[in-house]
């Protein structure tokens, strides 16, 4: 197993109160997000879990992506990896963003 | 959690086990013990370079259904085949114990079967937990706990999770659950192809499907594919836990008995259809739920105070 672990500064902290959310489930191509509300001001920290090997530059691509497009300050991102495709991947930290601005 | 995955006519079939919580029990009535956010995980997994979950695939808790307190535990099929392993198994044994031992909590739990049977990368602690779980349940039921399975996932409800089954006090089965504890792959394996086609599909369901199961008294409430189906099969149940004590378990052996000599020498469910009385057998397998649900409620095999 590989351990990546991504640190982002966003521009802002993500809105919402939830302070943890849990999307998807670790099957092939699939993959669960953890997300925790635990990190002081716009700090954002990924971290990865996954069996598959020389994908480094391709993780480190979507997670830059999605802090960008989404904002997601405050947060702890866990991933348990079944070896997703990256649009799966993309997909899934949106809707854990999606579940933790939710009223 | 998103209305499409877990409202009423959602598919249980499709829906992953926290969906299945959340579209079972009453809204926002769920809380959950050892979540993912604690993080106790399989031990095991890393050894072998596979991936594991933060829940290690099972969901345990309280909640409501309906109004009545009950305790949930909910295998997610899609993680290594909802297997009994360490963590998965200790926390399903740990809740139904729960249930034996404290009379302030629900008296009635609910089992979200959706397994293969055990894990095989940890296997003697799969089937440890599998025969802890079995006593745990026999034990639970003696002290007055009424334990419910449903089935109706992915995986069905294999090996450790068909011998679960059995030992609860009532079990809900889809057309799409099915029950067993050899799965079909296992048979024709060892058994040959001629004994069982593993891939022949209108084989493997008519024989370990829901329906099946149902007619035959394997399962005793019939429910549609559907969050909505669950819940009110689970209900009616409820209403009439039968009793765990010498008469039950009597009227239990009778029962089995009386259905190996009844239908042990079929070779085929639609043999042991037309047994019981079903005059159009080969239809069973196209009957819509509702229609099979009241026609299973007619068929003397299925309907037994036993269990």
């Amino acid at each position: 197993m590989l351990t990546l672990r991504f640190r982002h500064t966003a521009k802002g902290r993500l809105s919402g109160k939830t302070d943890k959310a849990i999307i998807g489930v670790v099957a092939s191509g699939n993959l669960e997000v953890l997300l925790e509300r635990v990190l002081a001001g716009a700090a954002c920290e990924v971290v990865i879990a996954t069996p598959l090997r020389g994908y480094d530059a391709t993780w480190k691509a979507v997670v830059a992506e999605f802090v960008e497009r989404s904002s997601p300050g405050g947060l702890r991102i866990s991933i348990n990896d079944g070896g997703a495709r990256p649009d799966t991947v993309y997909l899934r930290l949106m809707q854990g963003c999606a579940l933790m601005e939710a009223e | 959690m998103e209305d499409a995955a877990t409202g009423g006519q959602a598919s249980w079939f499709q829906a992953t086990a926290r969906q299945r919580v959340a579209g079972l029990l009453d809204p926002n009535s769920f809380t959950e013990f050892v979540g993912p956010s604690e993080r106790v995980q399989s031990p095991h997994l890393d050894l072998f370079d596979l991936p594991s979950a933060f829940d290690d695939g099972v969901v345990i808790g309280r909640g409501k259904l309906d109004g009545m307190d009950v305790l949930v535990a909910a295998q997610e099929g899609q993680f290594m085949g909802g297997t009994f392993a360490e963590v998965s198994g200790a926390k399903m044994v740990g809740l139904v114990r729960a249930a034996r031992d404290h009379k302030d909590l629900p008296q009635i739990v609910l089992l979200l079967l959706d397994s293969g049977g055990v894990r095989l990368q940890e296997a003697n602690a799969g089937e440890l937990a599998v025969a802890e779980l079995m006593r745990a349940i026999v034990e639970a039921r003696s002290a007055g706990v009424a334990v419910i399975a449903l089935v109706g996932g992915k995986s069905g409800a294999f090996g450790g999770a068909g011998l679960t089954a059995a030992t609860c006090s009532r079990v809900v089965v889809s057309a799409h659950g099915r029950i067993g504890v050899s799965g079909p792959e296992v048979i024709e394996t060892n058994k040959g192809v001629e004994e069982f086609d593993a891939a022949d599909k209108a084989l493997v369901w008519s024989t370990d499907g829901g329906k099946n199961r149902r007619l035959i008294g394997g399962a005793d409430a019939f429910a549609e594919d559907s969050m909505e189906g669950f819940r009110a099969a689970a209900k009616a149940l409820l209403a009439k836990p039968p009793a765990f004590d010498l008469k039950t378990m009597q009227a239990e052996q009778e029962r089995l008995t009386a259905r190996q000599k009844r239908l042990g020498g079929c070779d085929d469910a639609i043999s042991m259809w037309r047994i019981l009385g079903i005059k159009d057998p080969e239809a069973i397998r196209d009957m819509d739920s509702k229609d099979f649900a009241a026609l299973a409620n007619g068929i003397k095999e299925a309907n037994h105070d036993a269990r």
